[in-house]
């Protein structure tokens, strides 16, 4: 009972607690407000016709009958709307020699994936739009589709997009020379061909959008479920050609968005036009079907790769050549190759290998478009990389403990680079691997797999380093050209009753981030969590920043509103030291309270200073102006980006008869520096690694020869559920980055980053007894048996 | 298909007579003709189990029926609970062990959990994930919904009379 105070202690001490979400209590009173829930006065509603046809001109479009339709307010097509938008190209200047055609909201002359939106019909509800949407009548001239990658790239094959000359978005090699000459004389070669299937966001609210333009003033206000509404105010402005200060994006509560909702979608675009077109609010919400033919898919990639070791099982280098289709165009404003180049930079990155060469190629098709969606590329290198120093431990008869401590960069090396050129501050993959192999019980679970063996039980552990991207800076998408900030904003204040109010561009996506925001301000101003009022989500009301994507919510946004908290504790301490005629260093603020910074002795209450500094600066001395309200941003200034790292650990129970895997138990030992909340950090990884689950065993975006995705809706294409998922046990390495004050880094997608790798280890751990062993996700029922050779 | 059909029902304990077309579905009947959007629908096919009501005492898919198939029913959705704190138990639960992340699929959620909750005994941790095996959720990983639900049922355990009282 005696035990030593810890910081946790501390009055107002927040940082590293797990409090709960004070914004939760209201979505479980069903009291949630989404862009789905919101109606406007004279709101109407859109819906698209969409093209049956994976690659066709349009040859004519007849809406007469539509129009006539009861409640139809307008119809609009390609035409109608390139009139009002300019057309956007998604590339970036720091991607060399990357191409992608001009996209418009609806296409003029030819549809170049099925389910692209080809007509818009906006009517009283969306009922009608839908009655009227089914009588417009769009011939077309079905032309060859370009569906494999291989295709798309041989000599002869249709070009999607004639102007660029080709199917290839985007070539680009590493190689630090030497590779060659490596593999000549290596002591053990191992390589394979990976296949990821496409998979998709599916978050289970749709993307939804309401549109208000108001030509009066003139003035935009989008009511938009993104993650990036400074984003889309700067799109919505340049593209439209409205002033940026006329154009308010506000994002309520968001129905889940993984990366997902920061794309531009046409139909988003065509609805902003649409409004403008009729002066009235147009709504319109993806339904299901069209959220599985429009939304962005992800991963897609084929990757042939080769690892070289030495007599030892010390690995000398890689050899990778990534293979990605990203669809008919790059994605607009972060393009489709990010996932690649991070797919061919992190190949290898926990490990302290120098010599590695790769050959990345990302290529058209028609297919709808592929980008960025949580852990980008991550689970792509790591399933490749953790495979083959996997089969490396074979071939040198090393366990796959001893490999990786074998190969890991050790704890003391950093700071350091990788091949590729990512700069490690501090990493911890050694004290993460001791971690996991006490957390799993290792040796005990092989004890135990040797034994059911015997009795034809067939278990399979695997465990898998991953290294993650977090905490982006201007290197991410500034230099490439994008207006994507990688800074943020805050501003804060102490309110006449001495609560404090926060609004902050990171924003909230049901992660979490208004409660940690909350927490950190509560610490460093000194106030009880309750009074901290946290405000995100509205480009009108908050400071132009980046929002949350890319693991940075935690690590800027925080350090945004730490440092924001620090300045206004100033303020505060030199209006109370003015009060009380007292030097402001020797005071401090506890719970609300300014104290005597020595003894804690309260002096003046908080919401006193406030009083006075707002009603009666007529007691103050002159020349006093109390400034209880500051602005303040943070961009980070050190590292391109915080990495971090952790280990993944998956057991499963395989049944060879009938190719299901059953999976046990997941293990992740993470160090994302900083842990602000551990339940909120926990449940982060927790709902990370259920989507890489889902991507190793379940989702895949299946297409016909055609060009047809033949499972789009969620009766046919499986995303994990509860009673296929295992317990996952979390636990922490905390190694602070040292470019900020607050030390945290990002978290949001580490456990989708290695969840997949560890679970093709451990079914490859399963599959070894019968001689197979498998290279693609998801790990199917049918690919298991195959692999099996049952069939 | 827009002649209204006049249809008498009780939402959330209030007597409710609406004219309302043929085709529009309970779900879409109770976030637009009632705005009682606390419901969800996610997939509109029933799979997602984010547009689960009570009807008549059953948990069902509001989005698998036409509103005027509920006629003389008793309909209560998230609202309705919440109000009469009939989940104010598993409400608290799912806050303190952060068993929600976006709260899209969290009415539904509770439906299920409200609806096992409902039954004698304490379900096992496998028990409650088959129970909710038909609830979607993208965010959370499931993990912390099955140890909040699994805490629920023990305290109730515990204390027979807060299940009486919530029943």
């Amino acid at each position: 009972m005696n035990a030593p105070l810890t910081d946790l202690d501390r009055p107002n001490s927040y940082i590293g607690r797990s409090v709960p979400r004070p914004n939760a209590k209201r979505l479980l009173a069903g009291r949630g407000r989404y862009v789905t829930d919101i109606v406007l006065p004279r709101m109407l509603h859109a819906a698209f016709v969409r093209s049956p046809y994976a690659h066709a001109r349009i040859v004519s479009i007849d809406v007469d009958a539509a129009r006539k339709m009861p409640g139809v307010r307008l119809i609009a097509t390609g035409e109608d709307l390139a009139k009002l938008c300019s057309p956007w190209v998604g590339v970036l200047d720091h991607f060399k020699s990357m191409k992608s055609p001009p996209q418009l909201p609806l296409p003029v002359d030819k549809v170049v994936w099925s389910g692209q939106a080809v007509v818009a019909v906006v009517a009283d509800t969306r009922a009608l739009a839908e009655d009227a949407a089914e009588l417009v009548y769009i011939e077309f001239d079905e032309l060859e589709a370009v569906v494999d990658i291989d295709a798309a790239r041989e000599p002869g094959s249709p070009v999607i997009s004639p102007e660029l000359g080709d199917n290839t978005c985007f070539h680009a090699k590493l190689d630090t020379g030497g590779v060659d000459d490596i593999f000549a004389n290596a002591a053990h070669i191992v390589e394979d061909e990976f296949h990821f299937g496409r998979h998709t966001a599916v978050t289970m609210e749709p993307r939804a959008i309401v549109a208000d333009y108001n030509a009066t003033e003139p003035r935009l206000t989008v009511h938009h479920a993104t993650q990036t509404p400074y984003q889309f105010q700067d799109l919505y402005a340049r593209h439209y050609g409205i002033p940026e200060s006329c154009v308010r994006v506000i994002a309520p509560d968001i129905g889940g968005s993984f990366g997902m909702k920061l794309h531009v979608y046409h139909e988003d675009m065509a609805v902003i036009g649409l409004s403008m077109m009729l002066g009235r609010p147009v709504k319109y919400v993806a339904d299901r079907m069209e959220s599985f033919v429009s939304d962005i898919h992800a991963r897609d990639h084929r990757v042939r790769a080769r690892m070289a070791a030495d007599a030892d099982g010390k690995i000398l280098a890689m050899d990778v050549e990534d293979v990605t289709g990203i669809g008919a165009f790059s994605a607009y404003p972060r393009t489709s190759v990010v996932e690649g180049n991070q797919v061919f930079r992190l190949m290898g990155a926990p490990y302290g290998f120098q010599n590695y060469r790769a050959d990345l190629q990302v290529v058209f098709q028609n297919k709808v478009q592929m980008s960025q969606y949580r852990a980008v590329g991550h689970p792509v290198a790591c399933t490749v990389t953790e495979r083959l120093v996997d089969l490396v431990a074979a071939r040198t008869e090393l366990d796959v403990f001893d490999i990786r401590s074998r190969n890991l960069i050790p704890d003391d090396a950093y700071p350091c680079a990788s091949p590729t050129g990512y700069k490690f501050e501090a990493l911890s993959h050694h004290a993460c691997l001791a971690k996991l192999r006490t957390m799993m019980d290792y040796d005990e679970l092989r004890a135990e797999q040797a034994e059911l063996r015997t009795k034809g039980i067939h278990r399979g552990i695997g465990i898998a380093a991953f290294v993650e991207i977090t905490n982006p800076g201007p290197a991410f998408y500034g230099v490439g050209g994008a207006r994507i900030s990688a800074q943020d904003g805050a501003i804060l204040k102490i309110t006449p009753s001495g609560d404090v109010h926060c609004s902050i561009s990171v924003t909230e996506l049901g992660q979490g981030t208004e409660t940690i925001i909350g927490q950190i301000v509560a610490e460093h101003l000194g106030v009880d969590r309750a009074r901290v009022k946290v405000i995100t989500g509205d480009t009108e009301n908050t400071p132009h920043g980046g929002a949350t994507w890319a693991c940075r919510g935690a690590g800027i946004g925080g350090e945004t509103a730490l440092q924001t908290a620090k300045k206004l504790k100033e303020n505060v301490l030199s209006v109370a030291a003015t009060i009380l005629q007292e030097q402001p260093d020797r005071l401090d603020i506890q719970d609300g309270w300014i104290v005597d910074a020595a003894t804690a002795q309260q002096r003046i209450e908080l919401s006193e200073i406030a009083r006075i500094a707002y009603f009666r600066s007529d007691t103050l001395p002159p020349g006093t102006q109390a400034q209880l309200t500051v602005a303040h941003h943070y961009a980070p200034q050190g590292y391109p980006f915080a990495f971090t790292n952790g280990m993944q650990a998956c057991h499963i129970e395989l049944d060879a008869e009938t190719g299901f895997v059953k999976i046990l138990k997941h293990w992740v030992v993470e160090d994302c520096g900083r842990v602000i909340n551990p339940m909120l950090v926990d449940e982060q990884i927790r709902g990370g690694v259920v989507q890489g689950l889902g991507a190793a065993f379940f989702e895949e975006c299946l297409y016909g020869d055609g060009g047809q995705l033949i499972n789009g809706s969620l009766a046919d294409y499986l995303v994990p559920m509860a009673v296929e998922m295992p317990d996952i046990d979390v636990a922490h390495v905390e190694t602070l980055t040292m470019d900020t004050q607050l030390g945290a880094k990002g978290v949001g997608e580490a456990g989708t980053a290695a969840a997949s790798a560890a679970a093709l280890n451990a079914v490859n751990d399963a599959l070894a007894p019968f001689g197979a062993a498998l290279s693609q996700v998801p790990m199917t029922p049918v690919r298991i048996l195959k692999a099996l050779g049952h069939i | 298909m827009s002649d209204l059909i006049t249809i008498d029902m009780t939402v959330n304990g209030e007597a409710v007579s609406c004219g309302i077309a043929p085709r529009e579905t309970l779900a879409d009947f109770l976030r637009q003709g009632l705005e009682l959007t606390g419901t969800h629908t996610g997939c509109e096919m029933g799979v997602c189990g984010a547009c689960l009501v009570v009807l008549d005492g059953r948990v069902v898919h509001s989005c698998l029926m036409f509103a005027v198939q509920a006629g003389g029913s008793v309909v209560e959705t998230i609202e309705g609970l919440s109000d009469r704190s009939a989940i104010a138990d598993i409400q608290q639960a799912f806050h303190e062990r952060n068993a929600l992340q976006c709260g899209f699929c969290t009415s539904g959620i509770l439906m299920t959990a409200h609806s096992l909750l409902s039954q004698p005994g304490v379900p096992s941790r496998d028990e409650i994930r088959d129970a909710l095996s038909g609830n979607y959720c993208r965010c959370t990983g499931y993990e912390a919904i099955v140890d909040a639900i699994e805490v629920v049922a023990q305290r109730r355990a515990a204390t027979p009379q807060i299940a009486e009282a919530v029943a």
